[in-house]
């Protein structure tokens, strides 16, 4: 085991840092140690890869559906808006 | 999508059709945003439907500062926010807690309990099926930046102007919210294993 360099990362500081790195707001020696931590640590890669999956499946999420009584009723809306004194 | 200047010009003159492409694009997100806020479906269209007066009530006076969707999102989130809201008084400062719970780590800080694995799994046990309503289980903050962001798409600049929250603000709810519903996920392919 290579000795732990006080400049290292731990797992429990690196995943708190995910958020940060996929924003790109880590300064670049961060991100350098950082990236150096996930080479060396498949469980930390693994919780990048589950926070990317995260990210993934939650931008999936449908929309609602515009039901025509919606569009009907916002149409009115309009129409009434424009007639009104504006 | 045509240029918000030439759509505002429509809007402003009447152009029907123009109201109705925007209804059509915007409809359907500003439903899924607006009842993450309230508690129903009744409620959230009510909500959703005041945004659309508001909007043009405002037209007139709107510089074009921000894009028309952030207008739209601001407005609605004000309109949703003061509509008998589910925790919307809740309004914590910077959350201290870590996105992973500290129970996992060893002494030094090492994976003790790692994660498991279950990205492969996501498709096949439907996750994304689940992920809304996962998403309804998140604090009132972390929850709208969650919507907003990943998924209605905004970039970070708009969230901060739609929620009037600052860029570190913005980055400690996004990462606390997708770390818990990361947990919520690991923990459903945990149990049925």
């Amino acid at each position: 085991m290579r000795l732990l360099r006080s400049r290292d990362l731990v797992c429990q500081q690196a995943v708190e840092l995910v958020t940060d790195y996929l924003e790109g707001r880590l300064r670049r020696s961060a991100r350098r140690r950082f990236e150096a931590h996930l080479a060396a640590c498949p469980h930390c890669t693994e919780y990048l890869a589950q926070m990317r999956e995260t990210i993934r499946l939650t931008g999936q999420v449908a929309p609602e559906a515009l039901t025509p009584q919606m569009r009907d009723d916002l149409v009115e809306l309009y129409r009434r808006w424009k007639s009104g004194g504006r | 999508m045509e240029a918000d200047g030439d759509l505002l010009l429509r809007l402003r003159s009447g152009d029907e059709r123009a109201f109705v492409s925007l209804v059509e694009l915007y409809q359907g997100p500003m439903l899924r945003l607006a009842s993450s806020f309230v508690p129903s479906q009744a409620v959230a269209e009510e909500v959703v439907q005041d945004t659309w007066l508001a909007l043009l009530r405002g037209l007139e006076g709107f510089q074009g500062r921000s894009s028309l969707k952030t207008w739209l999102f601001r407005i609605l989130v004000n309109q949703a926010r003061t509509t008998g809201t589910r925790e919307h008084r809740s309004v914590p400062v910077a959350d201290p807690e870590p996105a992973v719970d500290p129970a996992r780590f060893n002494a030094a800080g090492g994976w003790a309990d790692p994660p498991d694995r279950w990205v492969d799994l996501a498709a096949e046990r439907g996750l994304a099926e689940r992920i809304r309503g996962w998403i309804d289980l998140l604090p009132a903050r972390q929850r709208e930046v969650i919507i907003l962001r990943d998924v209605e798409g905004l970039d970070s600049d708009e969230v901060c102007a739609v929620l009037a929250i600052s860029q570190t603000y913005q980055r400690v709810l996004l990462h606390r919210g997708r770390g818990r519903l990361r947990q919520l996920a690991e923990d459903e392919l945990r149990e049925v294993r």
